[in-house]
């Protein structure tokens, strides 16, 4: 049993059709799990599910073993459960550091040896911690939105194409800064566009076609596969 | 025609009131209130333009309005030779000097480069241009105002029929919407709501200031009638005829001479009261007619459904090529100008023109009010609640006097609570209003009539 | 001299007259954008909503000037406004909890928002009218000033006097007092923080686990406080009359809007440019002159740009200027 799964989830928004159907992932503390897939396969839709964002009509949402799909999305925070939107994933008007400090607005202990340890992960941030979020750049913005989402100290940390429109540079850098976060034993999921680079990084990735699991592997088994190299990673 | 069956319900209930009104309190007042209903009815088709068919708001309807009023009476007024001989001149001089600026600005803005030295130029063009005006205009408008100061002491105006005001004040209005929507109209809803309400501030501020003008504060009364007097209804013999051919009846009941001369006598007073206002009804039914079948032909024209299109996706409709600025611009002066036709009847009808009774709460928010309460988007509706909110507004007093009377019945008459709920009888109307606008804005927020077209 | 007293004239009829009037403007105008930073929408009953407030104080103040408890040489009205406060705190709480909770809950587009508040807007002027009337009340008991012009002028022997009301003191103090504390809060606690962090992404907020129910109530209650204490002020100073307060409403966007709606320090600033902007443009510097020119120079005319009837003119003319060329406000920075 994994340590954050999702079950057979099917749900859609509202009353509309479903959106996935019978959808399945699961990540581990310390791994890397890209969900990939064509436009509208239901990728962010199957993390909303997982979030909380959207009601499942069957299926469950398991963190450690405990059932959490009847939580709403506040309390699966509270669970550990972080996500970094894709877009407007940062306070613009606000500071580094207090960007980092509402990220920790449920802790209720001391938090500033968490923020050092967060400038210890993305050093360019302890230089720049007095500076307005909206002042910086795209690769910096980022990392203020994962060591935000990381204030709470997630055991999952989900992030929602978190290279979309970045420089290849960056992206690269953002790479590197998620495999450190993986490294402190947080499990990590994310849905990618680009994706031949993320499936580099990951330890295992899904391929979602029309809301359902297609295929499924380690990340190098995907990257080999021809029939996914032919579909998805342009061959 | 089962749809229409709420309009024509509507509609039957509205006009019985008004008939009640009539058989109860009396027919002067029940055409009064029917009269300022029409009045109302025009400036909430206007507001419906802007925002049922298109989404703007403007909260400046009470400076159109005003324009609407000035039109009246720059028409009708009849010049002032001594006042143009005095300082018209300057008064000239000055206007050309504004358009000089206008058109320098104008040529600045569209050779230069935008940059910090053309900012400050323009702001010192300007700033200079205020100081020569107010050089070259200051005797000018001081001998003006010192001719004759209380009958005149203004430029007055061209002396023609007071109904031609009506277009007149609707091409005044459309030329501010102009002005205004060039330079507003781009911005987000509710800046726009702010914008346009200091506008017409600004715009109320210099009719009220500018004694030249239009008297300022000093108001201007007796403005010529496009109907007869009362007093020479009175005394006219086909009118009496009238009136006697209507009672006869009644008169017949009295057999003293004397004593049915008198009845008829107070017969033709009230009588030519009411004549008079049936003849402003029928002008303004005219209008509040031709204004219905052009919008609701408008609503229904592809332009209506363009415009709608804009309104419910903007960028949606910007993609497929609509220029979605100018039609904007375009509809923008289409609502103003009808709230300047009905600035300008309002006017005709009261006979006078008084600055300092334009007040945002009576001229902007009233009327966002029947909008909302009556429907937007829907013609029918705008009428409806210009008729139904100006009825309330009126009736307001009596109402509440009836229910402070019916709560506090176990006061005795000279109770304080009693006495001074009594006093304050006039502002339950604001009560009434702020309710009524938000149980609907809550439970029917499409408004009485709401609109019928749904666009998929 | 002559130097001196032209500074005198202009501290007396400029400077003191345009600091008080801008500090009541300035509290308005952080209330309208408070509300506009975190609830997004304009909210047009503020005039009423301060008006309201001003009369809760004036009839508690009248209590107390009943029951004979005075302040001696500060106004009652002081004493009266703590109680005013928790009274009105109350009054937002419940139009929140009645009107406009709905809207937010069903996330109305703004606009409709605005719509709401017009008709709070008429059910407050309404109460207000019915409750107190539409009259011009002056409520300001104690000592009326603390430099009168006479006195100046004997004590340093200028022709020109300076003269001070209390009300003017005790204005631009307590507002100096009570922004410094808004101020400390929005940016040094961890509750005026998730404030700022709500308005600024209210979808980010959420997911940082931010109570969006507690950030909307205080946001309510600081309003309530600011409404009364604002209103109170220029009731002492000017006086109270419902009609004035809901004009009042007007510069008080431009103020806002000037700052930059959204953000209170804007809001601040953005009082005294409006304030000091109406008066400086209005005032006839003749007299100023003549102390400064030679005599052979001295203005015949009054050397005013604008007559003071074009005094709310001027400020609604700054604000359109503003919409167009810096529609997010001239001060840079922070949002809320």
């Amino acid at each position: 049993m994994a340590f954050f799964e999702g079950v057979k989830m099917t749900g859609g928004y509202g009353t509309g059709p479903d959106i996935i159907n019978s959808c399945s992932v699961d990540v581990n503390r310390g791994e890397i799990v890209s969900i990939l897939g064509p436009n509208g396969a239901g990728k962010s839709t199957a993390m909303k599910a997982l979030l909380g964002l959207i009601n499942l009509k069957s299926g469950a949402v398991v963190i450690d073993g405990k059932d959490i799909s009847k939580l709403s999305p506040q309390d699966r925070v509270r669970q550990g459960i972080s996500f970094v939107p894709q877009t407007k994933n940062v306070f613009a008007g606000m500071t580094v550091e207090e960007n980092l400090e509402m990220g920790a607005y449920l802790r209720d202990d001391n938090y500033q040896n968490v923020i050092e340890e967060i400038y210890e992960l993305f050093p360019i941030l302890r230089e720049k911690r007095n500076q307005l979020v909206g002042e910086l750049s795209g690769g910096q913005r980022q990392q203020v939105a994962l060591g935000r989402a990381l204030m709470i100290k997630p055991s999952v940390l989900m992030l929602d194409e978190p290279t979309a429109g970045v420089s290849p540079i960056v992206m690269d850098e953002l790479f590197d800064h998620i495999i450190k976060v993986k490294r402190t034993n947080v499990a990590i999921l994310m849905v990618e566009q680009n994706a031949k680079q993320a499936l580099n990084i990951s330890d295992r990735g899904y391929v979602l076609v029309t809301g359902e699991n297609k295929y499924a592997g380690t990340g190098k088994e995907l990257l080999n596969d021809p029939r996914v190299r032919s579909s998805f990673l342009g061959g | 025609m089962r749809k229409n069956l709420n309009i024509i319900a509507a509609y039957t209930i509205m006009m019985g009131l008004i008939i009640l009104v009539g058989i109860f309190q009396s027919w002067n007042v029940a055409l009064s209130i029917f009269n300022m209903c029409l009045i109302s009815a025009v400036m909430t088709m206007g507001a419906n333009v802007q925002w049922g068919y298109a989404g703007l708001i403007n909260f400046g309807l009470m400076g159109y309005a005003a324009l609407g009023g000035l039109a009246a009476v720059l028409i009708s007024v009849d010049p002032v030779p001594e006042a143009w001989s005095a300082g018209g001149f300057d008064i000239l001089i000055c206007l050309c000097l504004i358009i000089a600026i206008v058109f320098l600005i104008r040529f600045i803005l569209k050779n230069f480069e935008k940059s910090k030295i053309r900012t400050y130029g323009i702001a010192g063009i300007i700033i200079t241009g205020i100081v020569i005006i107010r050089i070259t205009s200051e005797s000018g408008i001081e001998a003006i105002e010192a001719v004759n100061p209380a009958t005149t002491g203004f430029l007055g105006g061209l002396g023609l029929p007071i109904v031609f005001s009506w277009i007149v004040g609707a091409f005044f209005a459309a030329g501010l919407a102009f002005i205004v929507g060039k330079v507003a109209l781009g911005l987000r809803a509710d800046y726009l709501a702010i914008a346009t309400l200091l506008i017409s501030e600004i715009v109320i501020a210099i009719i009220k200031h500018e004694d030249w003008l239009a008297r300022g504060v000093k108001n201007v009364i007796g403005l010529d009638r496009p109907v007869p007097y009362e007093v020479n209804l009175q005394t006219t013999e086909w009118f009496i005829n009238l009136v006697a051919k209507f009672n006869s009846g009644k008169l017949e009941l009295i057999s003293n001479i004397a004593d049915k001369q008198a009845a008829l006598n107070q017969l033709v007073i009230e009588g030519s009261s009411v004549f008079v206002k049936l003849c402003y009804s029928g002008l303004f039914l005219i209008v509040v007619i031709a204004l219905l079948i052009v919008t609701q032909k408008a609503l229904y024209s592809p332009w209506g459904r363009m415009m709608r299109a804009i309104r419910d996706n903007e960028e949606a409709a910007n993609a497929m090529g609509k220029n979605v600025v100018k039609q904007h611009l375009l509809i923008f002066i289409l609502g103003s100008a009808i709230v300047g036709i009905a600035g300008a009847m309002l006017v005709t009808q009261d006979g006078l023109f008084t600055p300092g009774s334009y007040r945002p709460m009576r001229y902007t928010f009233l009327i966002w009010v029947m909008v909302i309460v009556g429907g937007s988007g829907n013609n029918f509706g705008a009428i409806l609640g210009g008729f139904a909110v100006w009825f309330l507004w009126i009736e307001a007093a009596p109402i509440s006097l009836f229910l402070i009377n019916l709560f506090t019945v176990g006061l005795p008459e000279t109770h304080e609570l009693k006495v001074h709920l009594t006093e304050s009888v006039p502002y339950f109307r604001y009560l009434m209003m702020g309710m009524g606008l938000l149980l609907i804005m809550r439970y029917r927020p499409k408004g009485i009539l709401p609109e019928k077209i749904e666009i998929k | 001299m002559d130097f001196l007293n032209a500074i005198i004239l202009l501290l007396n009829y400029i400077f003191v007259p345009a600091l008080t009037y801008g500090s009541q403007l300035a509290l308005g105008a952080i209330f309208v954008t408070l509300i506009y930073g975190i609830l997004r929408f304009a909210n047009f009953a503020t005039g009423d909503m301060m008006a309201f407030g001003t009369m809760v104080t004036i009839l508690i103040t009248w209590y107390f000037q009943s029951i004979g408890i005075s302040l001696g040489v500060l106004p009652t009205a002081l004493l009266a406004i703590p109680f005013a406060i928790i009274f009105m705190i109350g009054y937002m709480l419940f139009i929140d909890k009645f009107v406009f909770r709905y809207y937010r809950v069903s996330k109305s587009p703004p606009v409709q928002l605005a719509m709401v508040s017009i008709g709070v807007m008429f059910v407050t002027q309404a109460v207000v009218r019915i409750i107190i009337g539409p009259a011009d009340r002056r409520f300001f008991d104690g000592e009326k000033f603390i430099i009168k012009a006479g006195e100046f002028k004997e004590m340093t022997g200028l022709n020109e006097g300076l003269a001070i009301k209390s009300s003017q003191a005790i204005t631009v103090f307590v507002t100096l007092i009570l922004v410094s504390i808004l101020f400390w809060f929005l940016n040094k606690t961890k509750t005026g923080k998730s404030m700022r962090a709500y308005s600024d992404n209210e979808d980010l907020a959420l997911l940082s686990g931010i109570d969006p129910k507690r950030v909307v109530m205080i946001t309510w209650i600081i309003a309530g406080i600011l409404a009364t204490i604002g209103g109170a002020l220029y009731g002492l100073d000017k006086s109270f009359k419902p009609f004035t307060y809901f004009n009042n409403m007007l510069p008080i966007f431009a103020a806002a809007i000037v700052g930059g709606i959204g953000n209170p320090f804007g809001a601040f600033l953005g009082g005294y440019v409006i304030a000091f902007s109406e008066i400086f443009i209005t005032y006839a510097y003749k007299k100023f002159f003549m102390y400064i020119l030679p005599e052979s120079m001295e203005p015949e005319t009054l050397v005013q740009l604008l007559s003071t009837d074009y005094k709310f003119a001027v400020s609604f003319s700054i604000l359109v200027i503003v919409l167009l060329y810096r529609p997010n406000g001239i001060f840079k920075g922070k949002v809320l």
